[in-house]
């Protein structure tokens, strides 16, 4: 983000708490003295009023990056995003543009309790007029946060949580963009495939390292960006592997498994030996005890009956 | 908060309706085809509704031309404007040609937004008109936000929000007060006050009724308006947009008027006493006191009645309101130098026997 305030000074961040404070996670530390007041905006509690201000501000030709503490306070923010940054490019006739970029984190870590621990990207994924991006890496996040930020449309970057004590390599001094709208295969694999996205391909690569002893070869897709979805790397990866499951950190039905599913569905049914499985939360409101809490998320356990099931000689109808 | 504070003492007519005098004439004829444009389109545009031409909702601006002339005159073209959905009358009044904008009621390509918008989402870029919004109170924080643009880049305008009287009290409306004065945003919360919010009146829908007021919490500047007194609002709009351009503070204003019709095209408007609604209509109407006033001549033998209607103006007008501009036909042109010293022979109030030249001969 520092680089990006360097590089265009109609790029400033919004948010509550990302100035003085650092950011409540840290994630802007430092930025506010480098950058002054101008640049780095503390703003008051009121995200339907700040996102507004921001969507109306990027139609004048700055480029806000807001960030919304956690996805679970986006939602008082939702009738702005979804009724006017993902319209007014369309509804115009072309004579507006939106390039706002909402940086949220989404999932659950510990034990925040029922209103703290959501996930609701699908929500913005289904919006014409949005782009969702989700990274699961340093790598990934650097350059697609770089790409949302320098796309003239609005874009949701979500984060997580739990990823962001994560290190990985990320080249210096390099101003490496990724496109917005491709999944990566980040693990080859021939016996099943693996779509997950954001914290969950973490636990995919692990149980995937897991399983190459049992010898079943896990093929793990990262989806990386929700809207636009690249359908065609996730049919690919089952055209070869014939079996997939889907591992997502949000509630089951109406998921973005859900989609994923009815794609594989619709365009490799052919090359099916099992049903598509979804590995998600259980849907209840995340209670607080600490167990409880666990046991209510998927995790690398459930991804791993799962992959058996799927691989066992037709697979059954697997729901936690 | 004091109320509307006047520089001068406002003339009064004996119909209870200001009087205008002391305003340039020609100014005033300009703001009087302006009205009346809006007046002849608003119904034409009613019209097609009923006839199935244009589809969706559509709300009408009759009634409120004096508040959006009054208004528009102030503006500058560095100023940026957010509206809600009731927004016709604006488009045409700051400035884009009527024709584009019934194309757009009419879902062409044509259309101010070519087509995808329709009548609640009108806009154009180069006249700095930015929509056209139909979730209540969605405009606020945008028009606030764009206001915030204007400081961040140091360029001049200010940035002026409509809204109705049933706006303020939604959320956004109040998030979007805060963040204006707490960052001192040069932008102006223009409330065009009619009464209702669709059929709750603003008594029924603000624990505090007197909507000027409502910016008292965020420490904001709040006024009342008259805005049938096109005159008013200009001058009130003026000045509170010098200030919000020069210090920066934003302001609110309460402009109250009178909807002549129902919330929409389909609403029956059953929530309101009809007889009361006619005689309204009649006593707020905005337009005859222009016309008067703009025809006002030192020298002229007979006054205008009140409510007498000029053969050439209403046909001119509606003309206009549906077609491409044309060039001025030969008695518009006539229509339009009037005053100036040349008599008009096809108006019944004209000087017969007159001591300057007519262009068509000594009568």
């Amino acid at each position: 983000m520092g680089e990006e305030l360097a590089r265009d000074p109609n790029v400033l961040l919004m948010g509550e708490e990302i100035g003085k404070f650092e950011g409540s996670y840290k994630i802007t530390e430092g930025l506010l003295t480098e950058f002054g007041k101008k640049r780095v905006v503390d703003t008051p509690i009121a995200e339907e009023g700040f996102v507004g201000l921001a969507i109306g501000a990027a139609m004048l030709g700055l480029r806000p990056v807001v960030e919304i503490m956690t996805i679970n306070f986006i939602l008082v923010a939702i009738d702005q995003i979804v009724n006017h940054a993902s319209k007014i490019h369309y509804m115009f006739g072309g004579q507006a543009r939106v390039p706002m970029v909402v940086r949220t984190p989404s999932g659950g870590v510990g034990q925040l309790a029922a209103t703290h621990s959501q996930s609701f990207e699908n929500w913005f994924a289904y919006c014409p007029g949005l782009k969702v991006i989700a990274p699961s890496t340093p790598y990934d996040a650097k350059g697609l946060l770089r790409a949302a930020i320098r796309d003239d449309d609005p874009v949701i970057f979500i984060e997580s949580l739990a990823l962001y004590e994560t290190k990985g390599e990320v080249p210096e001094g390099d101003d490496y963009v990724l496109p917005i709208g491709m999944a990566e295969v980040k693990r080859q694999g021939t016996d099943i495939t693996v779509v997950a996205y954001s914290r969950m391909t973490v636990v995919a690569m692990q149980v995937a390292q897991q399983l190459e002893q049992e010898g079943i070869s896990v093929e793990v897709v990262d989806l990386r960006s929700l809207r636009p979805l690249d359908r065609t790397t996730i049919v690919e990866s089952v055209k070869k592997t014939n079996r997939a499951v889907v591992i997502e950190e949000d509630w089951y039905s109406y998921g973005i498994g859900a989609e994923i599913a009815a794609t594989i569905q619709e365009q490799a049914f052919d090359y099916l030996d099992a049903p598509v499985l979804r590995v998600a939360g259980i849907e209840v409101p995340l209670p607080y005890a600490a167990k409880l809490s666990q046991a209510s998320k998927p995790g690398a356990q459930d991804l791993e009956e799962c992959d058996l099931t799927a691989c066992s000689k037709g697979g059954k109808r697997w729901q936690k | 908060m004091a109320k509307s504070t006047k520089s001068q003492e406002v003339d009064v007519a004996e119909n209870g309706r200001p009087a205008l005098t002391g305003e340039d004439p020609a100014q005033l004829r300009d703001y009087y085809y302006n009205m009346l444009l809006l007046r002849r389109f608003e119904e034409r545009a009613g019209e097609m509704y009923t006839k199935a031409k244009i589809g969706g909702y559509c709300h009408l601006n009759l009634g409120e031309e004096a508040t959006i002339v009054g208004l528009m005159a102030a503006l500058t073209p560095d100023d940026y404007i957010f509206t809600n959905y009731r927004e016709h009358g604006y488009i045409i009044a700051r400035g884009i040609e009527p024709g584009p904008v019934m194309a757009e009621l009419f879902g062409k390509e044509t259309g101010v937004s070519r087509g995808r918008g329709g009548s609640m989402h009108l806009f154009d870029a180069k006249a700095h008109f930015m929509g056209g919004y139909a979730i209540v109170g969605g405009q606020v924080p945008l028009a606030t936000g764009a206001a915030y643009a204007l400081r961040y880049q140091e360029r001049p305008g200010v940035v002026l929000c409509q809204v109705g009287d049933a706006t303020t009290n939604i959320g956004a409306w109040y998030e979007s007060l805060n963040l204006a004065a707490l960052w001192d945003l040069p932008v102006l919360f223009f409330i065009v006050n009619n009464g209702f919010g669709m059929g709750t009146t603003v008594a029924e829908g603000s624990s505090e009724p007197d909507l000027w007021k409502k910016g008292s919490a965020f420490r904001i500047h709040g006024e009342q308006v008259d805005g049938t007194d096109v005159i008013e609002v200009r001058d009130t709009v003026k000045r509170l947009r010098e200030r919000a351009e020069k210090e920066h503070k934003p302001a609110i204003l309460d402009v109250t008027s009178f909807r002549f019709r129902g919330h929409s095209v389909i609403d029956p408007d059953r929530y309101r006493d009809q007889d009361e609604v006619k005689r309204e209509r009649a006593r707020q109407d905005p337009i005859p006191t222009v016309r008067q006033a703009a025809h006002r001549r030192p020298h002229r033998r007979r006054g205008l009645a009140e409510g007498d209607r000029r053969p050439g103006s209403s046909r001119r007008s509606r003309r206009r309101s549906t077609s491409p501009r044309r060039a001025p036909t030969r008695r518009s042109k006539t229509y339009l130098t009037l005053c100036t010293p040349r008599p008009c022979r096809t108006h019944p109030a004209a000087p017969r026997r007159s001591r300057w030249p007519s262009r068509w001969g000594a009568r």
